[in-house]
Order: C-alpha cells, then structure tokens, then sequence
C-alpha cells in the first residue's frame, strides 16, 4: 500500500538552512548537509529545499550545496525557489533534484508549466501555491505571500494541473506559523479539484496535527512542515510511529 | 566495471552518486566498447517509452545490449529502463521494445479505477518467487520509491516482486542474467543502496 509522505522543508540561504518565514529576523541556523542527513536517517520521505537566496549571484552556493546532498542522501529532493525558467529547472536537476517546484515563476509565465513538464515529464513539476483568504475567497498570493494576485486560487490550481504539474503544495497562509493544525477547509477544495497528489503545508504545531491531516482527508498524499523538525519539537521516528498506531500507512 | 548506457534520456546524476557511495566502479558511456568492456550494464530512463526506445535505437545500442546480455553479461534496467526490456508497449501508441523479458507495458489507469496516475511515493515490495539475488539484502515488506503512469503487464514468468496501488502491479522482473526495477533504487534510500549492491556483487 501506497504510505503517506512526511516531509520536511529546508530554507536555504547562502548556503544555510535559515528560519524567519517574513524575511525577517532570519537566523541562519545550520548546515543542510547535517539537517538533510539527519532527516533522512530519521525516516523522512523526502526534502524539499527552497531557495531563498535574495541574489542571482549567490545561486552557485545553492546548487554546490544541492550536489553534495544529492551525492550523499538518496530519497527524493524537491527543489524550489527562484524558479522562472526552464534554464533554471535544467540548473537544478542538474545538480541532483527529482522534482522542481514553482511559484512567482507559474504566475508571471503560465506556459511555464506546460513547457517544463512537456520537457522534463509531469512527475517533476510541482505547482506550489501560497494562498489566503480575501473576504470568504481563497486568493493566490506571490512574491513569498506579500502581493494578493486576485486570482482564484481552486481553478489557479486546476489550470496548473491541466497544464502538466504532476504534484501540489498547498501552503496555506492563514494556518502558516499558527502551529495550530493544517487549513482542512483549504486542502478539502483542493484536492476534490485535482487527481494528481497533494502535500499539505502550513500550520502544523504537533504531531496529532498530522493524524488529524490524514483522518481527516485520506486523499491527502503528504504532510510538509519546517520548524518544528528543525527545532525537534516533533522527531519524524516518533510521528511516524504515532502515524502507525493510528493506522495510517507510513514508510517505518 | 559498470556501465550506465547514456543514450540522452534522463537524469544520470543520483544514479551515478549512489552507485559512487557504494563503492561501486561506474562510468557514464554512450560507446559501444564501453559497454563491450564491463562486467555489468544499467539501463536507465525517465520519459516516454517511443521517445525513448527510438533514441537507443539511433545510437544503435539497443543492439549492443542484446549481444552483451545474450554472451551472459548481467543488465539492470531502471524504471524507464526496465520498461524497454519488454517485447512492447502502449504509451502513446504502440512501440516495439527490446523483447529481453516476455510482457507489455500498459498504462496503470486502463486496468486500475480510481487511483491517482502516476503511481508515485514510496510503496512496500511483496516477493513473488524465491528471494532474487538481487534482493538477498532485502526483507519482504521493505519500501521502495515508485514514480509511473505504465507498469508491466502478462510477464508473470518474470516477476520477482510487485507492489500494491488499487492491484497487485510489477515492481521488478528478472530473467536469468536480466533484471529490471519499476521503481528507483537510486531513490529508495538504504533500501535501494542494497539493491544495487547486490547487483555489483552478482
């Protein structure tokens, strides 16, 4: 049987894994090498790097660090952050990642969907949208979820998928950094729209949240969190033990 | 020595760093003499089947291959890969492949309802036949990363492992000195580390 997916995300800033969702008060606080490979040994699924180097000079760094994680760690790598073209997705995979993400990149250019995944196969593009409600209506966001796009974000990620993307990340805003479980509502719409798998993301404080996440919404495929792994609030070994004893599918 | 048969299909790099960490001697080659020369080749692909087969086709390879495994030499093919070791397929069409291992491959949707296509994320494997010696590091049950919309299909001769979505789908196949994985071991952790070692070791 098919296991749900726990997910661990790592920002990457010249060259450290960093937390401070608001590019604000961001500490960098460790090696990616160290954290990739303690995730890993943990039981993590998978690792999803962004990143959020602010210049194009420093993406060397990202895609050094890229290379030495996927020369020593071998599950799946999703990569994102800064991705607006298809030389950006050849530079990534490149260098190691499975899957690339896209954000800013899908709204600015929508034909870049289409195009990548005509290229580089559905399975690699992953629509990743970051949305809030606006007066009852679920709104995509861009630019790390700083301008309101206006657009709807159910047929937003539809249209994604229509397009080619093989897998989303839905990161709700509203739930994000609340720690207070992940946006039910939020996933439930989405992943009645879509038949291709969905991660959730933004909002999980606790491992119950993540039981909860999978009761609630069996066809929710992925759970995907950040400071509470870095932080170890939460040891992957012991949610995906707790997961078990739930009865949900995992990897152990 | 191994070679991984560089026909311009796919992404080689996790491949070639996991077989590195293994310790194994691997070089990338599209060179007919490379492939003459190892002691063991790996097929591997990601994309289309037609695409795919016609390009090893063009290098003229495909044939190469044939040869080697027919002379005893031992071949893996890796998802993709493992794919264009059947007699055909019915990707986009219908395309003819190298005929090493007896069955087709069809899209997993025209057989199983209701499930999301591709197939993807990590899966347990259920031996089908006395444990393959490229699984002698394994244990029944272990979990391994699957990325596909076509399996294959009427080789049950060949299958030493499947894998359960909606059905009980081909996770790997082996013929005397051919194997094939539908999933990836360069992907699938400890797991998949030892799949491949127990391949160097053959």
């Amino acid at each position: 049987m098919i296991t749900k997916r726990i997910i661990p995300c790592l920002d990457v800033r010249n060259g450290k894994v960093v937390k401070g969702k608001n590019f604000e008060g961001i500490v960098e606080i460790s090696s990616p090498i160290d954290f990739a490979r303690h995730y890993s040994q943990s039981g993590a699924d998978e690792l999803v790097f962004y990143d959020i180097t602010a210049s194009y000079e420093n993406r060397g760094i990202f895609t050094d660090i890229l290379k030495e994680v996927a020369s020593t760690i071998f599950i799946p790598l999703t990569v994102g952050g800064g991705i607006n073209t298809l030389d950006d997705f050849d530079r990534v995979l490149k260098c190691g990642a499975d899957k690339v993400s896209v954000n800013s990149g899908a709204i600015k250019n929508p034909d870049l969907i289409y195009e990548a995944a005509k290229r580089y196969g559905d399975q690699c593009v992953v629509i990743s949208a970051d949305v809030k409600r606006v007066d009852g209506v679920f709104r995509v966001f861009s630019k790390g979820g700083r301008e309101n796009t206006g657009m709807e974000a159910v047929s937003w990620i539809k249209r994604c998928v229509d397009n080619g993307a093989g897998e989303v990340v839905l990161n709700s805003i509203d739930t994000d950094g609340v720690k207070n479980g992940f946006d039910l509502e939020m996933l439930s719409k989405v992943c009645d729209a879509v038949n291709v798998p969905v991660i959730a993301s933004g909002g999980a404080g606790k491992m119950e949240d993540f039981v909860t996440l999978f009761k609630t919404l069996p066809k929710v495929d992925a759970g995907l969190a950040a400071s509470i792994f870095h932080y170890n609030e939460v040891e992957i070994s012991d949610l995906k033990n707790l997961l078990k004893q739930n009865f949900i599918p995992v990897r152990i | 020595m191994i070679a991984i048969v560089d026909y311009g299909v796919g992404n080689l790099f996790s491949l070639v760093s996991s077989l590195k960490s293994i310790g194994a001697d691997a070089v990338v080659t599209g060179k007919e003499q490379d492939l003459k020369n190892a002691d063991k080749i790996i097929l591997p692909g990601v994309g289309a089947f037609g695409d795919a087969i016609q390009k090893l086709k063009n290098t003229g390879l495909d044939k190469v291959i044939i040869d080697e495994v027919k002379g005893g030499k031992a071949l893996m093919g890796i998802c993709l890969g493992m794919q264009l070791l059947f007699d055909k397929s019915y990707e986009y069409g219908e395309h003819e492949g190298l005929g090493l291992i007896k069955g087709e491959i069809r899209f997993i949707g025209d057989d199983v309802k209701n499930l999301k296509i591709p197939h993807m994320g990590w899966n347990s494997l259920k031996f089908t036949q006395p444990k393959s010696p490229v699984f002698k590091y394994l244990n029944d049950g272990d979990f391994v990363y699957f990325v596909h919309s076509y399996y294959g299909a009427n080789c049950d001769e060949s299958v030493i492992a499947t894998t359960n979505y909606g059905a009980d789908l081909t996770a790997a196949v082996a013929k005397n000195n051919i194997y094939g994985c539908q999933f990836h071991p360069e992907k699938s952790g400890e797991v998949g580390l030892n799949i491949l070692r127990a391949f160097c070791e053959l």
